[in-house]
């Protein structure tokens, strides 16, 4: 027992330590790069939109490009939807997405911890229109702008619109690409605007999308089709195989495939062309196509920061309430409890760097509902100590030895913590999946916290505080048995 | 021995001194303004200020707010935001929707107080942040876990007689606490005007989590004492096992007060409500813990539901 306890406190300073190196603020990160092992990763603290503020976006409805020329309220809806969507997708968390002006035409996203404007229209701004164009014979290079018939928010001319890909058959789209190709082989390369290329279906088909990997083990997008998509799609490979088909996102080719063999499976990927794609490109287009193109436009009006939304000033005072807060709990514990007390104090200590190491790690996106659930969790870890203190005295009181009393302060309080924490801990999981789930993601952060908060605290407050506890046993001063008992009931507060 | 058990329709009549009063504004809140509880701009929408000052001036989130709760706005409805960088010296204010006259009185307010510039500051409607559909998610969510908690109590205790009891009145404690923190913030709403925030969510759901935890404490503590004290009559066992975990669920409880008491008295007005709740929320959890859900096990034992209502104030002690 005694050595065992030895190695227990041991590891617990060698946890500390690493959780103190973890929360230096200005910690250098993981970077290894070792006998072929390379790992580069950044340890920081990241804070929500309402502690320390973002970046944020005011996007307009592009009213020009629709075919009434007006905005309604409606759309503006599914637009807000759709952007929420995306931003959430690419794992930022708890944004701000609000509607503007009389007619809701204007769109202010917030955005925590991002600090370049361009990156973040890139993320989620674009329209996000992808269409499978049938190029025929001709490559078409990454970048290049063309002109397509599906015509609902690229300009194109009225005679091209009258054929609209939504309700063209196999049959049609075979005839199509015959007849289309010929003629086009020659100038294409010359004049690639003036021509308007067939798009067999646009990203509305698509069911699902993700990252993977080409042949090369560069990032790229997989997807999967739904409705007549796979049929359709099935239906132009099979009747074109050797030729070419682009993949055209907002009027801008990404990517040329020579289509090698029929795809009938309704799935596919889109590689990065030549220079194949970044990871963060791969991931941002997966997004767009997995939550659909907006019905409308958007136009980059201003790009400016913004300071937390609980207001600088407010965030400032109520951390130095907070700790006000924690250090009224220390002394109250260590004034009621004495030298249990004081252990327990170091133990929360502990849990604190934990904690926060786990923050910084993870990461999780500090905000105020994520530090409620933490602050719930030390109110549950001072809550297994203090059942268990008062376990241990009322032993104590029935006669028991310390040794004995202190285990069995800690055996009888254990079904109590562990039910309770247990009951928390559920609760904690089905808030988080219905937060997730069902777009609540102020929700989402509380749980996770909250969940983080009380595994650690069940480690901390019954392991830790036990390993210290163990070592209050020994008498360290040798001391005649009466005066040694009087010290001991005075050190755990019974008398 | 202090007798907690035997006074517990008084316990009970307690709380229902809360709750109905609590639910009858709610009620009456519905009617009037449309919801049971005053919804703030995060729930409501309203304007949205870009407020630029004279440079170099020095000018404070605080004293903004200060222009606005002048002219009548409640503090919690003035959300000040510094944005751009912090020569450019400009604000974004979120708050209530403003008549033409007092958009004109508080903009000439902040120029006289301020130096707010005349040219730039510009004012839009904006939508509610959070839509209605996520508060009535999360009152699903609530709900899903409700059962959760239930379920796994029942499955907990299993090795006590009726251990279903005991997770129905853990969900019965937890259901009055959040009775009781709605019904005060809709009796507040209507008397004093104060407003919920989307924050009001996320601090209910930290007093369930409260509430839950320490009701299970103290059924803990008569699960072991019923095989403890085998053939002692259940009111004896329940009352002995809230008084011997007393001291407990008032430390735990004084800890947790004295934290948020701090934050309340010298934290941002922006928390105040949320702290508001916390506070009141938890207070309520342990009060239901003690003199409602165990004092619940024992009416149910001895068949005294039916006969609930007609007791209410009566204080009858089993045999």
């Amino acid at each position: 027992m005694q050595q065992r306890n030895v190695n227990l406190l041991i590891g617990i300073i060698v946890m500390a330590l690493m959780a103190i190196w973890v929360n230096l603020p200005d910690n250098p990160g993981i970077h290894v790069d070792f006998a072929g092992i390379k790992y580069d990763r950044e340890i920081k603290v990241h804070e929500g939109l309402d502690l320390q503020g973002g970046l944020q976006v005011l996007l307009e409805a592009d009213a020009a490009a629709l075919p009434d020329k007006k905005v309604d309220p409606s759309t503006m809806e599914t637009v807000k939807g759709i952007i929420e969507n995306r931003v959430n997708g690419l794992g930022v968390t708890e944004p701000l997405v609000q509607l503007q002006g009389a007619n809701r035409s204007r769109i202010i996203v917030e955005l925590p911890g991002i600090k370049d404007p361009d990156e973040a229209i890139r993320m989620f701004g674009k329209t996000g229109l992808l269409e499978f164009v049938d190029s025929g014979s001709t490559f078409l290079p990454r970048g290049t702008r063309i002109t397509t018939d599906h015509g609902s928010t690229v300009p194109v001319t009225p005679t091209a619109t009258t054929t609209s890909s939504a309700t063209v058959t196999p049959a049609v789209t075979e005839t199509q690409a015959l007849t289309t190709t010929a003629p086009v082989t020659s100038t294409a390369p010359l004049t690639p605007t003036t021509k308007v290329y067939h798009t067999i279906m646009t990203g509305s088909e698509i069911k699902d999308a993700g990252v993977g990997l080409d042949r090369l083990q560069r990032p790229a997008v997989t997807f999967s089709l739904k409705g007549d998509g796979p049929k359709k799609f099935a239906d132009f490979t099979t009747k074109n195989v050797g030729r070419y088909l682009a993949i055209v996102l907002d009027g801008e080719v990404v990517s040329c495939p020579v289509i090698n063999q029929p795809i009938t499976d309704g799935s596919g990927i889109i590689e990065g062309g030549e220079q194949g794609f970044g990871l963060d490109e791969a991931k941002s287009l997966a997004v767009v196509l997995k939550y659909g193109s907006l019905p409308v436009p958007l136009i980059q009006k201003e790009t400016r920061t913004v300071g937390p939304t609980l207001g600088q000033e407010s965030v400032q005072k109520s951390i130095i309430a907070g700790a006000i807060g924690l250090l009224i709990v220390v002394l109250f514990m260590l004034i009621y409890y004495r030298l249990p007390g004081l252990l327990a104090d170091l133990a929360l200590g502990i849990y604190a760097l934990l904690v926060f190491a786990l923050f910084k790690l993870i990461p999780v996106t500090l905000t105020l509902p994520g530090i409620a659930g933490f602050i719930l969790s030390i109110g549950m870890a001072v809550d297994a100590n203090i059942l268990i203190f008062e376990r241990m005295k009322e032993e104590m009181r029935s006669g028991k030895t310390l040794g004995a009393a202190i285990e069995a302060g800690f055996a009888r309080a254990w079904t109590s913590i562990r039910d309770s924490n247990f009951s928390t801990l559920i609760t904690c999981g089905i808030l988080y999946w219905f937060g997730a789930n069902f777009g609540a993601s102020i929700v989402r952060g509380f749980a996770f916290t909250l969940a983080i908060g009380v595994l650690v605290s069940m480690f901390t407050a019954i392991t830790v505080t036990r390993t210290f506890l163990r070592f209050t046993q020994q008498s360290w001063f040798p001391r005649p048995l009466e005066q040694e008992q009087k010290r001991l009931r005075w050190l755990f507060g019974l008398s | 021995m202090i007798d907690i058990i035997g006074k517990r329709y008084w316990w009970f009549a307690l709380s229902l001194l809360v709750i109905i009063p609590g639910i009858v504004a709610m009620v009456y809140s519905t009617v009037q303004i449309g919801s049971p509880l005053r919804l703030g701009i995060d729930f409501t929408g309203g304007t949205r200020l870009l407020l630029p000052f004279e440079r170099g001036r020095p000018v404070g989130e605080e004293q903004i707010r200060q222009v606005f709760v002048a002219q009548g706005i409640p503090a919690g409805n003035v959300a000040v935001q510094r944005v751009g960088r912090s020569e450019e010296n400009t604000f974004q204010v979120r708050t209530v929707f403003l008549t033409p006259e007092k958009d004109k009185q508080i903009r000439a307010d902040l120029q006289e107080k301020l130096g707010l510039t005349e040219a730039g500051a510009s004012g839009e409607i904006v939508d509610p942040i959070i839509g209605k559909e996520v508060a009535e998610r999360a009152a699903v969510a609530v709900a899903l876990a409700s059962l959760g908690i239930l379920a796994y109590i029942s499955f907990a205790f299993r090795q006590v007689p009726g251990s279903v009891r005991y997770g129905t009145c853990a969900v019965v404690a937890l259901v009055h606490d959040v009775f009781v923190v709605t019904g005060v913030f809709s009796i507040l709403g209507l008397l004093f005007d104060v407003e919920v925030d989307a924050l009001f969510l996320t601090a209910l759901l930290t007093v369930i989590g409260f509430s839950v935890h320490d009701t299970i404490v103290v059924f803990d503590r008569v699960r072991e004492n019923m095989k403890k004290y085998v053939g002692e009559p259940f009111v004896r066992v329940v009352n002995h096992s809230i008084i011997q975990t007393l001291d407990r669920s008032i430390n735990t409880t004084l800890t947790v007060l004295l934290t948020l008491t701090a934050l309340f008295l010298f934290g941002g007005v922006t928390i105040r409500t949320f702290v508001g709740v916390l506070l009141l929320g938890i207070f309520s959890g342990t009060y239901s813990s003690i003199f409602n859900a165990s004092p619940l096990l024992v009416v149910w034992e001895y068949g005294e539901i039916g006969a609930f209502f007609r007791r209410l104030g009566g204080q009858r002690q089993p045999t």
